[in-house]
């Protein structure tokens, strides 16, 4: 009753919030509206009794909403993103696509024959989903995600030997003279 | 959920929100006296500092500015001491604690990352240049300090073997883990000073910006972020003491007391230790918590995941 009840309200604030996304003017509001949405979601997972997942989406899309705010009002050069502006663009070809996704996946749901439950829920269910996704390949995947990163930063550092502030210190005193302050 | 600990119920959440007002008080209280001492006056007259400043602030009158956003705002002004307030929720007072989550230490990473978006829509909201300026600085810095923080905090949780704050406090049984893993735990007391916005972490709210993220707030708006610094700051010794400092292990006191003891002497530590630092530049951090911290944190963690498997087996 209790988690019918939470399960509700959070699906009626993630919709209501991503429908925000769309309906708002601001970069800032937009953004922030879609963090609630995956917030929401993130909570729904707890319903789920996945502890571990559902905080880290929580984690991880508001660390990357706050990130993408800024680079989405950095990049949006021509129509400057601190003055009011629409969200929507390519009106027509997006909502046909997304009612299309809608009704494919609402579709999928209503016909797939979903397979009775077997069983009792793992105790630790975060493990066995692990295992269910991974399986004997979990240390290839666990090696793939360090090296991956490890690529990233590499690359970042090969692409900017110096980045955009030299931070050598050799030129500190021709900077104090110019832009930041000491 | 684990043995060691009593789960409360929720009706206790007011006492932890007075509790955290109370501790956050304390570090204002400190931070008055020090305050004075370094002006030259003597330490007992700063102490009703934050009492006067409250009463300032709560009868001055709400600044207002243009084309403000003021939803956002206000949800980054009076965000942070509700995520404080969330973060002290898995953070036991000695037995008790309000939850016991299974994925405690992740809880309280994911209420730090909340402190990102907020201090950002505080600098956003008034539609200033110089609070906007405050908020990009947060997030600079933000990745300076969040991995390391990550990194430090994962420390004792492999040590413990679990994700439950409960855990980790009954691992410490014997030994705390700030003794033997210390560079995770300095690591993190940096992390805490970073969260609440203090140097040397203090660029977003700096004086070359005319406060920062603070700059055009007054009144209660400003009184809840100054509020919030003081309260993250609280709510990070208070997860510190827990993780790293034995939770209420110690004897002759009871565990309640050690809790709170333990906190408020590493809150007063670390004023004093933001009092002594000087601003560090943002693009500074950078170089500094990637090249230097976290190579260090996780050498910490392979130390700590070698004693753990080493001495497991």
């Amino acid at each position: 009753m209790v988690d019918d009840i939470v399960f509700w309200g959070l699906a009626v604030v993630s919709v209501a919030s991503g429908v925000a996304v769309f309906r708002v003017d601001s970069m800032a509001r937009a953004t922030y509206a879609l963090a609630v949405s995956f917030v929401t979601v993130g909570l729904v997972l707890l319903l789920f009794g996945l502890d571990y997942l559902g905080i880290v989406v929580v984690l991880m899309m508001v660390m990357e909403m706050a990130i993408m705010a800024i680079y989405m009002i950095m990049f949006m050069g021509m129509n400057p993103a601190l003055m009011p502006m629409s969200m929507v663009h390519g009106k027509r070809t997006a909502v046909t696509v997304a009612g299309l996704t809608f009704a494919v996946l609402a579709a999928g749901i209503l016909l797939v024959d979903w397979p009775e439950r077997r069983g009792a829920p793992a105790a630790d269910l975060t493990l066995s989903l692990g295992h269910a996704v991974m399986g004997s390949k979990m240390l290839v995947m666990i090696t793939v995600s360090a090296v991956l990163f490890a690529t990233i930063v590499s690359a970042l550092v090969l692409a900017l030997p110096r980045g955009r502030y030299d931070t050598d210190g050799a030129d500190d005193g021709d900077r104090a003279s110019g832009e930041a302050p000491s | 959920m684990t043995g060691a600990l009593t789960q409360v119920p929720a009706g206790w959440v007011p006492l932890a929100a007075v509790l955290l007002l109370a501790l956050a008080a304390l570090g204002a209280t400190v931070d008055g006296a020090l305050a004075a001492r370094a002006q030259g006056r003597h330490w007992g007259s700063g102490l009703g500092l934050p009492m006067a400043e409250t009463a300032r602030l709560l009868r001055q009158r709400r600044r207002r500015t243009v084309a403000a956003d003021r939803p956002l705002w206000l949800i980054g002004t009076g965000g942070l001491l509700v995520v404080a307030l969330l973060m002290v929720v898995v953070v036991p007072l000695g037995r008790w604690t309000l939850s016991d989550l299974p994925v405690g230490v992740v809880w309280f990473n994911a209420m730090d990352v909340v402190v990102w978006a907020l201090v950002w829509l505080a600098g956003w909201g008034p539609n200033s240049a110089h609070s906007l300026v405050g908020g990009y600085r947060f997030l600079a810095q933000a990745l300076a300090y969040e991995l390391p923080l990550m990194f430090a905090i994962t420390a004792p949780a492999v040590a413990a073997g679990s994700l439950a704050v409960g855990d980790v406090v009954a691992a410490q049984e014997g030994l705390w883990f700030a003794v033997w893993m210390p560079v995770a735990f300095l690591v993190f007391c940096g992390a805490v000073l970073a969260f609440s916005v203090r140097a040397p972490f203090s660029a977003p709210a700096g004086a070359d910006l005319a406060g920062g993220v603070l700059a055009d707030s007054s009144g209660i708006d400003r009184w809840l972020l100054l509020a919030g610094r003081w309260a993250l700051m609280a709510a990070g010794s208070a997860f510190a003491v827990a993780v790293f400092l034995g939770g209420g292990h110690g004897p002759l006191l009871p565990a309640w007391l050690w809790s709170l003891v333990k906190t408020g002497a590493l809150l007063a530590v670390l004023v004093w230790v933001r009092r002594r630092l000087p601003t560090v530049r943002p693009d500074r951090l950078l170089p500094f918590g990637w090249v230097v911290v976290l190579p260090l944190v996780l050498l910490q963690l392979l130390v700590v995941a070698v004693v753990v498997v080493v001495g497991g087996s």
